[in-house]
C-alpha cells in the first residue's frame, strides 16, 4: 500500500493523514475514506441505538418519568455515538493503513497542527455540548420534572386531573406510604393505579434517605423536615422495585421493598380495604402533614382540638435524643 | 547500632505492628456474637425466648439497651441477637420486656403485623396494637422487615423500678408471646427495634440500634 511507502506529509493535512506520496505514487484521500467509513458506522450505530437498544435502555418505559429518562438517554447516546465512532474509526484506520511495515524505517511526517481541523473540531464539539446542555435543561424543567425531587415547590406539575397524593416517609430502615386522599392511612405497601398522575411527597423522620422507585423513573431525596415533590404517571401495570439510594446506616442495603402498579379499579379496591384494615393504627397517627417537624405537629393538634376537630392523639417523635418519660 | 541489634529492633517493630493489626482485625472486624441455633421441638414449633433490658451490664457498654437470647442448649441468657431457625418452621416467640417505655417515632409501628393472626399476647391477652403515645406503653419493637413482622413490646408501669442488672432474672416485666412462619427460603433476615432508644445518639438511632448484639441482629434461616 502506498501509505507504507510514503507516510502522509504534514503539509497535506496531518490530522486526516492525507498527503502526497513519493514522486509518482498517488496518495489516496484518507480524509474522505475516514469520513465515509465513519458515516456508515455512525449511521448504523445510531439506528441500532434508537430502534434496537433504545427501547431496552434503563429505566424502561413503565411510567412517564421513566419513559422521559429513557428518551433522554437515547438522545444523548445517539449524539455521543458518532463522536465515539469517529475516534474508533480514526484509530482503527490509522492502525491498519499507517501501521509500520517490515523494512520501512522512514520517519513519519512532522505534523505542526492544522488550523482548519482544530477550528472545526472545537466548533463541532462546542455545538454538541451546548445543544446537549440546552436539551438537558429543557428536559429537566419541562420533562415532568425528570422524575427527580423538585423540592417543596415543584417547578413543573401536571395539568388537568388532580394527581394521586402519596406520601413517602423514610425511616431507618423502611419506607412507609401515606395516602391522604384515603383517610391518611399509612402502609408499607406502595400500590399505584395505572394511567393516573402520582405526586410523591417525600420526607424523612430521621436521617437522609433517598426514595428510588426504579421502574417509575423517580428518585427523590427524603430529608427530615422537607417535602420533596416528584411526579410520575405509571403507564403499564407491573412490579416496581423501591430502594433507598442514600447511605443511611447499618441496614441501608436492606432498605428496599416492592411496589406495584395495578388497574384503577384494583387500586380503589385495595385502597378502601386497606383503609378499613388499618383504621385502628390510623387513629394513632398524626394528622396528615407534608412534613412532621415536632415543633409543628403539636401545634396542629392543638389547633384541631381548639376547633373541635377530633384527630389523632400522637405525633411523630422529635428527631433528637430520646428522653425516658 | 550493631547489625544484630538492628535486626532485633526490626523484628520487634514488625511483630508489634503485625500484632496490633491482628488484634484489630480479630477483635473488631471478625468478632461476632454467638449464634443460638434453635431446632423444631416435639410439638412441631420452634420455641425462641428473648428478653430486652434497660441496660447491658455484661459488656463495656452498660448504658446501652439490649436484647438477650436464651440458649436452647444451656438455658442460659446469652448476650447476642443472632439466632438460627429451620426454614418453613413455625416460631413460637416469647420476649420478656424489662425495659421502660419510649414512644415510637412513627406510631404506625404500634400495630402488630406479620404474626399468625396479626396478633400478639401481652401477658396472655391477645393484642393487635399498642399505642405508645396515649399511655407510654411501648418499650421497643421486634421487627423483621423481610417478612413484614412487627411487634411492639409492652412495658412495665412507668413508675416501676426497672431491673438494673442484665440479663434480668427478676423485676417488673411484660411477657410478649406470638407466633410467625419462617420463610422457606434460607438466608439471613435482619431484625431491628423501631423505637429510637439509642439514648445519646443522633435521632436515637445510633449506638445499640446499629450494633449487632444489642438492638438489632439476624434471624438465620437454614434448610
Amino acid at each position: 500500500m502506498a501509505a507504507s511507502e510514503a507516510p502522509p506529509s504534514a503539509g497535506s493535512g496531518g490530522a486526516s493523514g492525507a498527503g502526497s506520496g513519493r514522486a509518482g505514487q498517488a496518495e489516496p484521500n484518507h480524509g474522505l475514506r475516514i469520513f465515509l467509513i465513519w458515516l456508515v458506522v455512525a449511521l448504523a450505530a445510531d439506528l441500532l441505538i434508537w430502534f434496537v437498544w433504545g427501547p431496552h435502555l434503563p429505566p424502561g418505559d413503565m411510567a412517564s418519568a421513566a419513559n422521559g429518562q429513557q428518551f433522554d438517554i437515547r438522545v444523548m447516546a445517539v449524539m455521543a455515538a458518532p463522536v465515539m465512532a469517529l475516534v474508533l474509526v480514526y484509530g482503527a484506520y490509522a492502525m491498519i493503513v499507517w501501521r509500520h511495515r517490515e523494512g520501512d524505517d522512514t520517519d513519519g511526517p512532522a505534523i505542526h497542527g492544522n488550523t482548519r481541523v482544530q477550528a472545526t473540531w472545537i466548533t463541532v464539539t462546542s455545538v454538541i455540548v451546548l445543544c446537549l446542555a440546552g436539551f438537558g435543561t429543557y428536559e429537566l424543567v419541562n420533562g415532568q420534572g425528570a422524575g427527580a425531587g423538585e423540592g417543596p415547590t415543584a417547578i413543573w406539575h401536571p395539568t388537568g386531573t388532580k394527581p394521586l397524593q402519596v406520601q413517602v416517609i423514610g425511616q431507618q430502615w423502611r419506607f412507609t406510604y401515606r395516602y391522604p386522599q384515603f383517610g391518611g392511612f399509612e402502609t408499607t405497601q406502595l400500590v399505584l393505579p395505572v394511567n393516573r398522575w402520582v405526586q410523591f411527597n417525600v420526607t424523612s423522620l430521621d436521617v437522609i434517605h433517598s426514595f428510588w422507585a426504579y421502574q417509575l423513573g423517580v428518585k427523590a431525596d427524603a430529608n427530615p423536615g422537607v417535602n420533596n415533590i416528584a411526579f410520575t404517571k405509571p403507564t403499564s401495570t407491573g412490579r416496581v422495585v423501591v430502594r433507598c439510594a442514600e447511605l443511611c446506616g447499618l441496614w441501608h442495603g436492606a432498605m428496599f421493598d416492592y411496589g406495584k402498579v395495578v388497574t384503577d379499579s384494583a387500586f380503589m379496591t385495595w385502597a378502601s380495604q386497606t383503609r378499613a384494615q388499618l383504621a385502628d393504627v390510623t387513629a394513632m397517627l398524626p394528622p396528615y402533614a407534608t412534613t412532621y417537624d415536632p415543633t409543628v405537629i403539636p401545634n396542629i393538634n392543638k389547633a384541631m382540638a381548639k376547633a373541635g376537630i377530633v384527630g389523632a392523639n400522637g405525633y411523630y417523635y422529635p428527631p433528637n435524643d430520646p428522653v425516658q418519660p | 547500632m550493631s547489625v544484630p541489634a538492628r535486626v532485633v529492633t526490626l523484628v520487634v517493630a514488625f511483630l508489634a505492628v503485625a500484632g496490633g493489626a491482628s488484634f484489630l482485625v480479630i477483635n473488631f472486624l471478625l468478632s461476632s456474637p454467638p449464634v443460638e441455633a434453635y431446632t423444631t421441638a416435639a410439638d412441631g414449633q420452634v420455641h425462641v425466648t428473648m428478653q430486652e433490658d434497660p441496660q447491658n451490664t455484661v459488656t463495656n457498654k452498660p448504658d446501652w439497651v439490649s436484647y438477650f437470647i436464651k440458649s436452647p442448649t444451656t438455658g442460659q441468657w446469652v448476650h447476642t441477637t443472632l439466632f438460627q431457625v429451620p426454614a418453613g418452621a413455625t416460631v413460637d416467640m416469647t420476649i420478656l420486656g424489662y425495659d421502660g417505655c419510649t414512644p415510637l417515632r412513627n406510631p404506625f409501628w404500634s400495630k402488630v403485623t406479620g404474626t399468625i393472626g396479626n396478633v400478639a399476647d401481652v401477658n396472655g391477652k391477645p393484642t393487635k396494637a399498642i399505642n405508645s403515645w396515649s399511655g407510654c406503653n411501648v418499650g421497643h419493637t421486634f421487627s423483621i422487615p423481610g417478612i413484614g413482622l412487627n411487634v411492639p413490646m409492652a412495658t412495665p408501669s412507668v413508675t416501676a423500678t426497672l431491673c438494673s442488672t442484665s440479663p434480668c432474672t427478676s423485676g417488673p416485666h411484660e411477657v410478649m408471646t406470638f407466633k410467625f412462619k419462617v420463610p422457606t427460603t434460607p438466608g439471613d433476615y435482619f431484625w431491628q427495634c423501631r423505637v429510637p432508644c439509642g439514648g445519646g445518639f443522633i435521632d436515637g438511632f445510633g449506638g445499640p440500634m446499629q450494633t449487632i448484639g444489642y438492638m438489632t441482629g439476624n434471624m438465620e434461616v437454614v434448610s
